[in-house]
């Protein structure tokens, strides 16, 4: 309707926590059916992510790629533009963090390490801006073109670990990155890096790039009406660009955090669809950079106390794939959750 | 003549405004109601309680003498009401007859029964004397035909109480015409009709009775023929309205806008606007007049720099400014009022603050090293918030929660405080309530008191004879003659506007005139 006014916050955290909710509740009837007491899974799910402070380091951990990623496809979404191309870019970044971490071997560490994470978040950016490009000047859909480019960075990336960086080992990978350009461990054992700091370091800045700055005001209005946005003198092709760098660096700086802080070193296909996540995490926490970071938690314990469910109990890991697919599906279908609470836009 | 409808004490309070204040309204059987009242003042909302798009707090609803509850569309559907609103619901891609069946479709076993959805939309299109060809698709027709088509969809489902939420405000005068006749053969079928609309000369054509909405509350009742334009003005502001726009002759000073045989293709090579020269001087209004369609739209986008110029030139205080980016034909001293406030004009999801920096978010005060100063953006939104009298005056509510004429109120308010050197305004009132128009309209002036070149593009004839001081017709991409205002008549004008030429209109007055009036 015309009159549809935005919903007041409380209402916004709520549609995420009422999918959470169902999500877990049609979870149980898995567990339900594998003969397990969904209480008891759903126990032991919660104690490993998030049942001490080692777990919950293992829950972050695991959030911290997706913070990334997440915030990634968010800011795109937010100038209008649906980026499924993180996982591409998060390749291209992570290959040229990795590719500064094992050449510059006798840099001092405090020029070493900023330079690979630069490096990372360049290689994102400018495999993204390829994707803005594109759609700015010649009028190919991002998806489409950020698809094939993530095809592309796969195959490039491919190519590059197996023939010219190969580290020479057996294995698929390259060369180890010195140890001045790996991120350090905040609480070992667990493998919690600081790049979790750097995760909440993005979030402020993108929203603060977002909401007070000039160039998140003209971001938005492009994204939001690309024709008022012209009208009001801004250059939407290269707001276009510029969000798709923007985006595509934060995309690389989840792959840089998976070389520096997880394998140190740029191992074959090493992504499990981190990029793609992403669009998922962004999607529950409602293109905002709070949310984002929330959502990315959820699914960090989610995965963080699979292992231990699947130990313990007879629930297959799988299961927290369905949860996390449900969830996507519940906030997707908003109307129905709406109904269900009966939400009235104008109650 | 019996009610078919009676609504009584409604009431309806949104977050920040009480919209619909105790309001009593009623619908004879066959007749046409006049809704009017200023932007804002609950008309959409008290139809759109009836329609179940919103629930109302208070008070109760009658329909054929049976109290009902209305809570969405459905109900009132099955209560035979049916809604036209201003904003189409129309899938373009469709055809004719298979919008108006869309959700009771004709079937023949599991498909579609097409010959029976055309013979059928052909039947209610007899009936009721709306012509229109059932075959064609929407996206191919004019403004006009498909508020038809949304009429027919509502008689379809068996409406015979029809509310049109301002059907005019989007219509060539011819097509205003054509839509009174059809409302007046609906009215003698008995169907009962609520008509919104901004314009007092459509209530006095048309309607049988009239009520007044002031923020909210009913302020009246009238029977049309009991009334006239000054008094329903004032019912409707609350105060004298000056229906005449008060000016003195203008001043013409040095020539500000200058097009040279600007010629102007769309996307498809077609040519909308045909080696046009025109100049602008400073202290004046030139009005062009013209049927919507005719090349207005695509000279104002190639001035402002949002459509490419296919030749000639364009000179803006002496710069040649063709082929300029949007931003730099504004800071050269250019404002615009767009035609359409919800394409161009506004980003509806942004503040009623953010609306009000539009074009100028990267410039002085209100961007500091890149950074937004919240503090001057607040501060010039409270300053034209007042000065415009934009309601409700709440700066961060999104500009989609506005009524259309405070919307209006944002763009004008915008492009106005810049005081630019040239001011071009498309289509200033449209949607916009008495008020509101009485003072863009002295906004107009003033501008053009203090220097400004005004180039004014509108489809009502009134708005040009009474603001310009040179008026130019615009006719299938050319300017057909351009006259100082004390040659035009409305005659001249409408006969212009058709595609007469110049020479033929003096030819024909003289041995015509006789006929006329
Ligand atoms: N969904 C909404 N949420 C909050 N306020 C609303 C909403 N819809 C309308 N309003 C407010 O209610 C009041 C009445 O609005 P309404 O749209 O009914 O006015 P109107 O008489 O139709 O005006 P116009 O002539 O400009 O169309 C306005 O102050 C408007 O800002
Ligand atoms: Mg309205």
């Amino acid at each position: 309707m015309r009159t549809k006014i935005k919903a007041l916050p409380w209402q916004e955290l709520l549609l995420p926590l009422a999918a959470v909710v169902l999500a877990l509740l049609i979870g149980s009837v898995f567990i339900l059916y594998v003969g397990e007491n969904p209480l008891t899974a759903y126990g032991i799910l919660f104690k490993e992510s998030l049942g001490s402070v080692r777990n919950i380091a293992t829950t972050l951990q695991r959030a911290t790629p997706l913070m990334f990623t997440g915030m990634a496809v968010a800011f795109a979404f937010r100038a209008g533009l649906f980026n499924i191309g993180a996982e591409g870019q998060l390749y291209i970044g992570a290959f040229a963090a990795a590719w500064v971490g094992f050449t510059f071997a006798n840099l001092p560490r405090i020029i070493h390490l900023p330079l690979a994470i630069v490096a990372g978040m360049a290689g994102g950016a400018l495999w993204a801006s390829i994707a803005g490009v594109l759609k700015a000047k010649l009028g190919v859909h991002e998806v489409i073109n950020t698809i094939m480019l993530n095809f592309i960075a796969l195959f490039l990336t491919d190519w590059l670990v197996t023939g010219p960086f190969h580290g020479g080992s057996w294995v698929p990978e390259t060369a180890r990155i010195s140890a001045s350009a790996a991120l350090s461990r905040i609480y070992p054992p667990t493998r919690l890096t600081t790049a979790v700091y750097l995760a909440v370091v993005a979030a402020a800045a993108v929203y603060l790039i977002l909401w007070k700055t000039k160039r998140g005001y003209e971001l938005r209005a492009v994204g939001l009406n690309p024709s008022a946005a012209e009208y009001g003198g801004i250059n939407v092709a290269r707001n276009t660009i510029i969000a798709m760098a923007i985006s595509g660096a934060l995309a690389g700086l989840a792959g840089t955090e998976q070389i520096l802080g997880l394998h140190n070193r740029f191992i074959l296909r090493f992504s499990s669809d981190l990029g793609f996540m992403g669009v998922a995490v962004a999607l529950l926490g409602k293109n905002h950079p709070v949310g984002v970071i929330l959502a990315a938690i959820l699914f960090g314990a989610l995965q963080a106390g699979s292992a231990a469910m699947d130990r313990l109990t007879a629930v297959p890991r799988e299961l927290i794939t369905i949860i996390q697919a449900l969830i996507i599906f519940f906030v997707a279908a908003e109307y129905l959750i709406r109904r269900m609470l009966r939400l009235k836009e104008d109650a | 003549m019996g009610k078919v409808l009676e609504m009584r004490a409604i009431t309806k309070q949104f977050p920040r405004v009480l919209a619909n204040d105790k309001v009593d309204f009623d619908l004879n059987h066959g007749e046409i109601h006049a809704l009017v009242g200023e932007n804002g003042s609950g008309k959409s909302t008290l139809m759109s309680i009836l329609y179940g798009l919103y629930q109302k707090d208070g008070g109760e609803i009658i329909v054929r003498g049976q109290p009902v509850q209305i809570t969405e569309p459905r109900q009132a559907i099955d209560l035979k009401i049916g809604m036209v609103f201003q904003h189409f619901m129309l899938i373009e891609p469709l055809t004719v007859a298979e919008n108006i069946v869309l959700g009771s479709e004709i079937r023949k076993g599991p498909f579609l029964d097409h010959k029976r959805m055309v013979s059928e939309v052909e039947r209610l299109s007899e009936e009721y004397g709306l012509k229109i060809d059932p075959n064609a698709k929407v996206a191919d027709l004019s403004v006009g035909l498909q508020q038809r088509v949304e009429i027919l969809k509502a008689l379809y489902r068996g409406a015979d109480i029809l509310i049109l939420d301002e059907p005019t405000a989007v219509l060539t005068p011819q097509e205003v015409e054509d839509l009174f006749e059809v409302l007046n053969t609906l009215k003698s079928k008995g169907t009962s009709i609520v008509f919104i609309t901004h314009k007092i000369k459509e209530v006095l054509a048309v309607s049988d009775r009239v009520s007044v909405l002031r923020r909210g509350k009913k302020i009246g009742t009238k029977s049309t023929a009991e009334t006239n334009e000054q008094e329903l003005a004032e019912m409707m502001v609350g105060r004298v309205v000056l229906l005449r726009v008060e000016k003195g002759p203008a001043k013409p000073g040095r020539e500000v806008l200058r097009l040279d045989g600007v010629t102007v293709k769309d996307q498809f090579g077609h040519v909308k606007v045909n080696n046009v020269s025109l100049t602008v001087r400073s202290g004046e209004v030139l009005g062009i007049a013209g049927v919507e369609g005719n090349g207005q739209s695509e000279l104002v986008e190639a001035i402002a720099g949002l459509t490419k110029v296919a030749g000639g030139s364009i000179h803006l205080s002496n710069q040649d400014i063709t082929g300029w980016s949007p931003l730099r034909v504004r800071r050269a001293g250019f404002g615009l009022v767009p035609e359409d406030r919800h394409r161009r004009g506004l980003v509806l999801d942004y503040s009623v603050a953010d609306n009000l920096i539009l074009g100028l978010h990267g410039s002085k005060p209100f961007v500091h090293n890149g950074l937004r100063s919240e503090k001057k953006i607040a501060e010039h939104a409270e300053e034209l918030i007042r000065d415009y009298d934009i309601r409700p005056p709440v700066a961060s509510q999104p500009a989609r929660a506005l009524s259309g004429g405070n919307q209006q109120k944002i763009v004008v308010a915008r492009e106005f405080t810049q005081n630019p050197d040239l001011l071009i305004c498309s289509q200033p009132t449209r949607g916009v309530d008495v008020g509101a128009i009485e003072f863009i309209h002295q906004q107009v002036i003033a501008q053009r008191d203090q220097g400004a070149a005004v180039l004014l593009v509108s489809a009502e004839l009134d708005e040009v004879l009474s603001l310009s001081d040179r008026v130019a017709v615009m006719y299938n991409g050319e300017i057909v003659n351009v006259m100082p205002i004390e040659e035009v008549t409305e005659h001249k004008l409408g006969f212009l506007m058709l595609g007469g030429r110049p020479e033929e209109y003096d030819a024909n007055e003289v041995s015509g005139s006789a006929d006329q009036d």
